[in-house]
């Protein structure tokens, strides 16, 4: 049940003012979401010493299950794009198919995401062993909470344009799940980057 | 039923136009980054120091790769707000983490002698 | 018991207070709110209080409803101080005062929380809500409904400290709840959950407002009002809108953090298990210092536009007030460590933020400089507002010579903690974003209400405020030298401290005075509104757009959007028309305005239900709380694009003409 446009609905002044203060508007909550993410990562680095005799990251990270999750993400980024792409020339299926995509790549990091904190809690590399792996479960696990949320929205979007087409409030709220989605792998480059390659280095 | 809309492709809100080649250079340039810097540690190829530098560096680098070629930052009409923003953004992170770090680790040096916090952790304090 | 969990940890013996002064408390509150519900029922105003206040998306009514809060929360706060100096100035000796060490501490952790974030944020939300818009020649705010969201959390926020009162307790450990006292090992019990979760869901309220009327100001502005041709009032809400939206994630971190070792057992700042308790205190002051920067550079603006419209004159370097504000705002994330000099930093990162805190010292100077620089050949009029702007300029400048003193690490070493730290915040904090929010007030109410307010009295009030804060905080400085430390129940004889807190218990009563004055004439302006009503709009012969409307401004604030050519736009139109310049002809069109909505309060209550739940262990309504938040949002943000009533032009036309605007809300 796909409906397209055929054109363009007329630009109304007043409607794309506004939509542009709505991307605007989110543009600076994403900002306030990196001051957020800063703040965990402080607390990580401060606290990634504080093993308290259990383990550290240098024993429990597994670094090709690691770079999986990151090829995953960063294609699920790489997948978003295009279908922004697909979107701004009218591509209704191409584009519902590239969220589709997306979905299943971001599912994928999730996944494999998840599947990494229960072997921690299993092995007793839980929240509660040390102040290292609290800073760590928080640090990564606020990002997949992120990642939760973007999932949702994601199956929320591409069910609107699926069923009503990509009018200007579904190419608005496109936008805004790109940003949202974007924003997402730029911060997993730090956590993989900080967390991950710096912890299995024992830096 | 055809999908094609007019050959324009329309402007998104507040973003202007895309393009394939952005978000395809976008992504090779963020892989060969992901891939050197996880080789990097995986065959630890230099010193420590060096190391934690350079990741940084390539975080830094991916970053403003995705920042630019998904996320068209600078790309907006002047007034640039959203690069305005953002660049204020990171100094205020920067100052608040690069100040946290100095604050504590000037505070965990003077807190305890290292053969103290030594004995401590062993026992499951500290 | 059939299921004794389906309460969580909530047993009746929660809900009876052991002490005294607590039943009383909670009687009288109870009384109070059944009074209201039962002066509602009895005038059937339920339907108009759910269709005109409740609901409404218009900033102007939700300012009021933020100021009321914040006026009751004034209230139940300085009922915490009189306890507090009445337990102060009798507990010494052998005498243990009138209330328990344990009530001492709830009392202090509340007062701070309620004031700060209630009071404070209240006022400063209430007049931002109600002025920026009007004063940017705009409609509305750029995102109505995260606006009423943003006050149904502050509200449910404020129902849930006040609900420690009655059920359960308070917070013992302070208005920042440092661990390791704060964790579960030091407080078992539900006070300092109940901190937690008050400032967590009123916080993300006040982010949201921050990005809110961030936007609204940058994007709004009717055409011609560059930034530099804006009232210096939306300058200083625009630098503090900046500094909310970059703080408060960190406190949203820091709460969580906390609750999370209380919760689920981690070891972010347990005193083991590799906890870094000091990272707490790093973490909460990196908010913290931002915070107060965020409710005083508003009161800043208001004494700007005070300031100038009753010197008859335009404020005084413009550019620089600017500056200084720019400065201020970015040089506020440079100072926090001077709230723990004593933690035990070297010397170098002391010194470090020693100088960065004596550098934030010099815009405010330049700012002071400025605004007598207005006065200096001006045509004043000594009005109440401006009596509050005097005691500030005087106050404030003492308040701030004791923050340059204890910049000085090594001086803050002797006085940190002491009282002299209490006299200097509170100098800061009263002087500064209390009198320049009641001048705000007070110099607004017209434009808010449609009517003045009993002038005379109000300049009583701010004798009492001035000479009872004088008395209070006075004796504090000097008791801090003596060498008191803040936070005290109970003390010898033998230290000399008591005459001096007996004058300070005193001038806490002259201030109550002063409080009483404001409400009673409060109650009797609205009952004599009529005769002191504004008929012209500009009842100050004021300089800024607000001023050109009707009072009260109608719904949709202006009929033809202003187009603007300078500063003190209002008062360039003023000028021109009584050079003979004709007013440019009007042309009426459609006005939309967004229809009201039931969905804030839902939100607000819903966010009441998942914290309280939390607080008690009540995990099952606490999941079910959350999956309707959830949904509710989910439902309400991928609804339909139109949900927008229209105002017929000719209707405008007709309310300008003098007629009733009609202020349906579907």
């Amino acid at each position: 049940m796909i409906r397209v446009e055929a054109h363009p609905a007329p630009v109304d002044a007043h409607a794309a003012e506004a939509d542009e203060r709505t991307v605007f508007g989110f543009w600076v909550y994403i900002l306030t979401d990196c001051v957020l993410f800063a703040s965990l990562f402080a607390t990580y680095v401060v606290l990634h010493g504080n093993t308290a005799g259990g383990p550290s990251g240098h024993q429990l990270f597994e670094m090709p299950y690691v770079l999986a999750e990151t090829m995953a993400l960063l294609a699920s980024s790489f997948t978003c794009g295009l279908a922004m792409l697909a979107a701004v020339r009218g591509r209704t299926r191409l584009a519902v198919v590239a969220l589709a995509l997306t979905f299943a790549l971001g599912s994928t990091f999730l996944a494999l995401e998840l599947s990494e904190f229960h072997h921690l809690a299993v092995i007793g590399a839980g929240w509660s062993r040390s102040g290292f792996l609290s800073a760590y479960f928080i640090l990564v696990g606020t990002h997949g909470l992120h990642i939760t949320v973007g999932l949702l929205w994601m199956a929320v979007v591409a069910a609107r344009i699926w069923w009503s087409g990509l009018g200007r409030g579904e190419l608005r709220r496109l936008t805004l799940f790109g940003i949202f989605w974007h924003f997402l792998d730029l911060v997993w480059i730090f956590i993989f980057s900080v967390v991950y390659l710096m912890g299995a280095a024992h830096l | 039923m055809s999908e094609r809309r007019h050959a324009t492709s329309a402007p998104l809100p507040g973003v202007g136009h895309l393009s394939l080649r952005a978000y395809v250079s976008g992504f090779v340039a963020s892989l060969v980054l992901t891939i050197g810097a996880y080789l990097l540690v995986v065959e630890r190829a230099v010193s420590a120091g060096t190391l934690i530098a350079l990741i940084l560096v390539i975080a830094v680098s991916q970053f403003a790769v995705q920042l630019v070629f998904f996320l068209h930052l600078g790309a907006e009409a002047r007034p640039r707000w959203r690069l305005a923003m953002f660049l204020t953004m990171v100094t205020i992170v920067l100052i608040l983490v690069v100040g946290s770090l100095w604050i504590m680790g000037n505070l965990n040096s003077r807190m305890s002698m290292p053969e103290q916090e030594q004995y401590m952790s062993s026992q499951g304090g500290l | 018991m059939i299921a004794p969990d389906i309460f969580g940890r909530l047993t009746w013996n929660a809900l009876f207070p052991s002490e005294l002064v607590t039943q009383v408390a909670v009687v009288s509150l109870g009384l109070v709110v059944l009074a209201v519900l039962a002066l509602v029922t009895r005038m059937h105003r339920w339907g108009w209080l759910w269709r005109e206040w409740l609901t409404t998306l218009d900033p102007k009514r939700i300012g009021v409803m933020y100021i009321i809060v914040a006026i009751l929360m004034l209230v139940r706060g300085g009922v915490d101080v009189l306890l507090m100096r009445a337990q102060q100035a009798t507990s010494v000796g052998t005498s243990q005062g009138v209330v328990s060490t344990s009530t001492f501490q709830q009392l202090f952790s509340a007062h701070g929380t309620i004031m700060i974030f209630f009071v404070a944020m209240g006022l400063m939300f209430g007049l931002i809500n109600l002025i920026v818009p009007l004063q940017i020649g705009a409609r509305d705010v750029a995102f109505p409904f995260l606006n009423a969201t943003s006050f149904w959390l502050f509200f449910t926020g404020m129902l849930i400290i006040n609900a420690s009162l009655g059920i359960g307790e308070f917070s013992a450990a302070g208005w920042l709840a440092y661990p390791p006292l704060s964790e579960l090992q030091y407080s078992p019990g539900v006070g300092v959950d109940y901190w937690i979760w008050s400032l967590e869901i009123a916080g993300v309220g006040s982010l949201l407002s921050g990005i809110n009327f961030f936007v609204t100001i940058l994007r709004m502005r009717c055409p011609g009002m560059s930034l530099m041709k804006m009232p210096m009032f939306s300058w200083s809400v625009l630098c503090s809108m900046f500094m909310v939206m970059f703080a408060f994630p960190v406190l949203t971190v820091t709460l969580t953090l906390l609750f999370l070792d209380r919760s689920i057992g981690t070891h972010f700042f347990t005193a083991g298990g590799g906890g870094n308790m000091m990272m707490y205190v790093n973490l909460i002051w990196a908010w913290g210092h931002p915070e107060v920067y965020i409710l005083v550079l508003p009161a800043f603006g208001i004494f700007s536009e005070v300031v100038a419209t009753f010197s008859r004159k335009p404020l005084f370097g413009y550019a620089s007030m600017v500056m200084a504000l720019l400065a201020i705002t970015l040089l506020s994330f440079t100072v926090w460590l001077h709230h723990f000099f004593t933690m035990g930093a070297g010397a170098d990162v002391n010194a470090f933020f020693g100088i960065m805190t004596m550098i934030i010292a010099i815009p405010t100077g330049v700012k002071v400089f400025n605004w007598l620089a207005t006065m200096y050949r001006g045509r004043i009029r000594f009005s109440a507002p401006m009596h509050f702007f005097m005691g500030f300029i005087g106050l404030f400048t003492i308040g701030g010579v004791a923050g340059v003193m204890l910049a000085v690490p090594a001086i803050d070493y002797q006085l940190h903690n002491s009282l002299f730290l209490v006299a200097h915040f509170h100098t800061m904090i009263v002087s500064g974003v209390l009198f320049g929010d009641f001048a705000g007030v007070i110099y607004w109410m017209p434009k808010i209400f449609g009517f003045r307010l009993h002038e005379r009295s109000l300049r009583w009030s701010f004798w009492c405020w001035f000479v009872g804060f004088v008395l209070a905080f006075g004796p504090l400085y000097i008791l801090g030298f003596m060498g008191m430390t803040r936070r005290t129940s109970h003390y010898a004889v033998a230290t000399g401290w008591q005459p001096l807190l007996i004058v300070a218990g005193l001038g806490v009563l002259l201030i109550a005075t002063g409080v009483a004055i404001m409400l009673v004439q409060l109650a009797w302006s609205v009952w004599k509104r009529a005769e002191n009503a504004d008929s012209t709009g500009d009842p100050w012969d004021g300089r800024t757009l607000e001023w050109s409307t009707s009072s009260p401004a109608p719904a949709y604030n202006f009929a033809v959007t202003p187009v603007v050519q300078s500063r003190d736009a209002f008062w360039a139109s003023k000028q021109a028309a009584r050079r003979g310049a004709l007013a440019p002809a009007r042309v009426y069109t459609d006005i939309h305005l967004p229809r009201n909505t039931g969905v804030g309060p839902v939100i607000g209550a819903l966010s009441f239900i998942l914290g309280f739940a939390v607080i008690w262990h009540i995990y099952w309504a606490a999941a079910v709380a959350l999956v309707v938040l959830i949904l509710v949002v989910v439902i309400r943000t991928t609804g339909t694009d139109d949900s927008e009533r229209t105002i017929a032009a000719a209707e405008v036309a007709l309310a300008e003409a003098g007629g009733e605007v009609s202020r349906r809300v579907a």
